[in-house]
């Protein structure tokens, strides 16, 4: 088998994906990327009782962690959040011995119900999504891991056909670009989402 | 004399049956009307490969009806038996006495004194215990309101085969033969034989309680120290003695062998060797049993036939066609469903073995002549080799017109799509199932040998098959080839896994999910290729275990989720322990292996002790780090 520059495990997580639009669809771009474990949470443990030991053993194994899900009153699905709960064990992911993350980078790859405009100071949410983040991202820092901008995709209700289909474009070269390590992650930290821009971050802005 | 010893005979008898059996199975026509076959062929009037001798087989072979009895036994807790003394008494006491009066009634009216007429009423008023029981058995109908039913009129049958040995000699014609030689003309010297009727009955209810307490309180200790040596064919050997030792015992005081093994087999039906004592003795019984079914099928005396082929017809056609029609006046008395009804009345319209005894004794006790006893052997003869074809006509001609149908037939409006799932068994197991598809929009398509419960359900509008899902043609009508996955519900477990053997040989595409009893059965399950098993009691079990847990002062979640992960580990060990079976090489007792199982099992707990314990959401490394106490809660409260 091939081996790449890093490889990636999409954590996916979503109750009702057959009620699903947009995440269904973004799904599809990815899961079958060579170097990508597709890990679909709400189907693994529909009970909620997560077997840790071999979700260690999974995070482990990949360089680059992916969380995946609908932003569900501005944070994680339930399910996600019992598995950081649970998984992230002090001794493990924290604490002067644990080192299992150290190193690692983490992205989060969100739908929103609410348009871009919404998620400002001056929007109905009164915050963007970097600041709705910063239980992520501030866990990310406490296990050592590396927190990347975030894959967003908004507007959900309204959202057309094309513009699902030109974001699971976007998440398949920005997952494959991860991947391979390709994407001026310089460049990337400068704007608010990963995917403002996901031709310059590649570099081939020959637009 | 065809035969030059004993192994000529042997092998023309092996060699009928190996030839002929799994043909007329492979016809759909059971292995009894097989074994039949072939003893008509090899008889004085086929090939002629056996002559008269096939009578003392037959006598012989009866022990397999002996046999039988004592598996049944096995089989029926006394708990069960007693909830049956309704049917027993009732539905078996009616029956007798109603064909024994009819059948009198017309031998008067033709002209024979009482006494012959009430003999022969009698005598033909029994049915054929041996096939009737081995061929509901291998429909799977046993269980059924018919079977069970049928079950019950047979033991009242066997039952009533001790006062009808009282009462034949007293009827003698002719008293210048000798009355005295009473019971004692079936089995030889008999113990009872002289004494008073006070004195029978004595010896005969300690016989009786004889059996009881050796049953009760000394097979067990016995079994448990022949087991300790571990040698296999003496616990076959032990087993075949207690059989035959209880058949002697019986037959000395008159009684019916078959009786006392069947008496024998529930006192020892909650004995931990039950298994161990079927597993030894079905060989046995079946073989017994192909024996006699074959000496039946030879002994039918064409000679007498061919000579008044009018007459011979008269009686079977008669026999068969009062007794048919008795039996479906008492279905109908004891609330039958009409397709219960016919099969009821179709498995039990034929002469019994008990006919060939009770006549030739009959005709000793001068209570009729070897010219009256001797046509009407034949037609017993012929009325039980005819059982399994009259089934086979009920169940394609008659039961398809008069009864539940075995497909649906289609309504103009109903649209014949293919669902995706296969229920069969539609009990306490296989409903609750169905009922969650149904309510999720899942089609199912039902397969039910229960007659009453398929009306039902046609009713409701479900999908629904009659039959035994065992049947490759039946799985076929009801769209093995388009369905996506079978569940096998039933708690019939040998059922089951003959199912997933013809599954898998017929339609490898469908994902079988099954019942299994316990963890044996799940392995057995799924070494034979089964995708997905489930233990009846292991969910039912850990939530009283859960509830316990709390009981004693647990958090809910805490409970709950030891219980997740005792889940986990029980399952993962299955898997495991599945394949550490295979390594013994030796044979041991089922009950033994249940015992090495769960040692196993307890091993590998011990060891994976850490495994149950839950590390979530605990602090006390944390604390630890950063100085604070570094104690656990304690575990538990």
């Amino acid at each position: 088998m091939k081996t790449y520059k890093n490889s990636i495990f999409i954590l996916f997580a979503h109750p009702a994906l057959q009620k699903s639009r947009v995440n269904k669809q973004l799904i599809r771009y990815v899961r079958d990327i060579e170097g990508v474990t597709f890990h679909d949470l709400y189907e693994e443990y529909p009970d909620f009782h997560i077997h840790v030991a071999r979700e260690q053993q999974l995070v482990v194994k990949h360089d680059i962690i992916v969380f995946h899900h609908p932003l569900f009153w501005f944070s994680v699905p339930a399910l996600l959040k019992e598995w950081m709960d649970l998984v992230l064990q002090h001794m493990w992911a924290y604490g002067y011995k644990g080192m299992a993350l150290k190193g690692k980078k983490l992205l989060s790859v969100i739908s929103t119900g609410g348009r871009e405009s919404l998620f400002q100071e001056k929007g109905y949410n009164r915050h963007t999504i970097a600041e709705f983040l910063y239980p992520i991202a501030q866990t990310a820092r406490v296990c050592g891991m590396d927190y990347l901008p975030p894959f967003v995709v908004h507007g959900t209700h309204t959202i057309t056909k094309e513009e699902i289909a030109r974001n699971g474009e976007d998440y398949r070269k920005i997952i494959t670009g991860l991947r391979d390590g390709t994407i001026d992650l310089e460049l990337a930290r400068t704007l608010p989402r990963l995917n403002s821009d996901t031709d310059s971050i590649l570099g081939m802005q020959e637009k | 004399m065809h035969g030059e010893g004993f192994f000529f005979q042997a092998f023309v008898y092996l060699a009928a049956a190996v030839i002929s059996v799994p043909i007329a199975k492979r016809m759909g026509l059971g292995s009894v009307l097989g074994y039949l076959i072939a003893g008509f062929i090899i008889g004085p009037f086929g090939l002629k490969l056996i002559g008269t001798e096939g009578q003392d087989v037959m006598h012989f072979a009866e022990f397999g009806v002996v046999m039988m009895l004592f598996l049944i036994g096995l089989e029926l807790e006394p708990s069960l038996l007693w909830r049956l003394r309704g049917p027993i008494l009732g539905m078996g006491g009616l029956q007798v006495l109603i064909t024994t009066a009819v059948i009198s009634s017309i031998g008067v009216v033709l002209g024979l004194t009482f006494q012959t007429a009430l003999a022969i009423g009698m005598i033909l008023s029994l049915s054929s215990t041996a096939i009737v029981l081995q061929t509901l058995n291998e429909k799977g109908l046993i269980s059924t309101d018919a079977g069970q039913s049928s079950f019950s009129v047979l033991l009242f049958q066997d039952i009533a085969v001790i006062p009808m040995f009282a009462v034949l000699p007293l009827l003698a014609v002719n008293t210048a033969g000798s009355p005295a030689d009473s019971a004692s003309a079936r089995q030889g010297t008999s113990w009872v034989e002289g004494l008073p009727g006070w004195g029978h009955a004595l010896a005969v209810a300690v016989v009786i309680s004889v059996i009881i307490i050796i049953g009760l309180y000394l097979v067990r200790p016995f079994f448990r120290s022949v087991a300790r040596t571990r040698i296999r064919e003496l616990f076959t050997a032990t087993a075949l003695l207690l059989v035959i030792g209880i058949a002697l015992l019986m037959s000395k005081v008159g009684l019916s062998p078959a009786l006392g093994t069947f008496l024998a087999g529930v006192v020892l039906a909650n004995s931990e060797y039950r298994h161990e004592l079927e597993g030894d003795i079905e060989p046995f019984k079946g073989l017994l049993l192909g024996l006699f079914f074959i000496s039946v099928g030879s002994s039918i005396d064409f000679g007498i036939i061919s000579a008044n082929p009018g007459l011979a017809g008269m009686l079977v056609g008669g026999l068969i066609f009062i007794k048919l029609v008795i039996l479906l006046m008492l279905g109908r008395v004891f609330n039958m469903g009409s397709d219960q009804n016919l099969l009821f009345a179709f498995a039990l319209a034929q002469g019994g073995e008990f006919a060939f005894v009770l006549f030739s004794f009959a005709v000793q006790n001068n209570v009729m002549s070897t010219g009256l006893a001797n046509p009407l052997i034949g037609a017993v003869a012929l009325s039980m080799a005819l059982t399994p074809l009259l089934l086979l006509v009920n169940e394609r001609l008659v039961q398809p017109r008069f009864g539940t149908k075995e497909e649906e037939s289609g309504e103009a409006d109903s649209i014949d799509e293919v669902n995706p799932v296969i229920i069969a068994g539609f009990g306490s197991f296989g409903s609750i199932i169905g009922r969650l598809l149904r309510a999720n929009g899942v089609g199912i398509t039902v397969l039910d040998v229960d007659s009453d419960k398929v009306e039902l359900l046609r009713k409701l509008g479900l999908k629904v098959f009659y039959g035994n899902a065992a049947r490759h043609d039946l799985l076929h009508a009801a769209g093995a080839e388009k369905a996506k996955l079978l569940v096998l519900a039933m708690d019939d477990y040998k059922n089951i896994l003959e199912i997933v053997h013809i599954t898998k040989k017929h339609f490898p595409h469908l994902r079988i999910f099954a019942r299994a009893a316990g963890r044996s059965q799940a392995y057995e399950l799924l070494d034979a290729g089964v995708d997905h098993v489930y233990r009846e009691t292991l969910d039912t079990s850990l939530r009283a275990g859960v509830d316990v847990l709390r009981d004693l002062g647990f958090r809910s979640h805490q409970a709950h989720r030891a219980m997740k992960t005792f889940r986990y580990h029980d399952e993962e060990s299955v898997n495991t322990l599945r394949h550490l079976r295979h390594d013994h090489k030796t044979y041991i007792s089922h009950a033994r292996q249940r015992i090495e199982d769960l040692e196993q099992l307890l091993l590998s707990e011990l060891r994976d002790a850490e495994e149950h314990h839950d590390t979530g959401w605990d602090t006390s490394t944390m604390r630890e780090e950063i100085g604070g106490s570094g104690e656990k809660e304690q575990k538990g409260i």
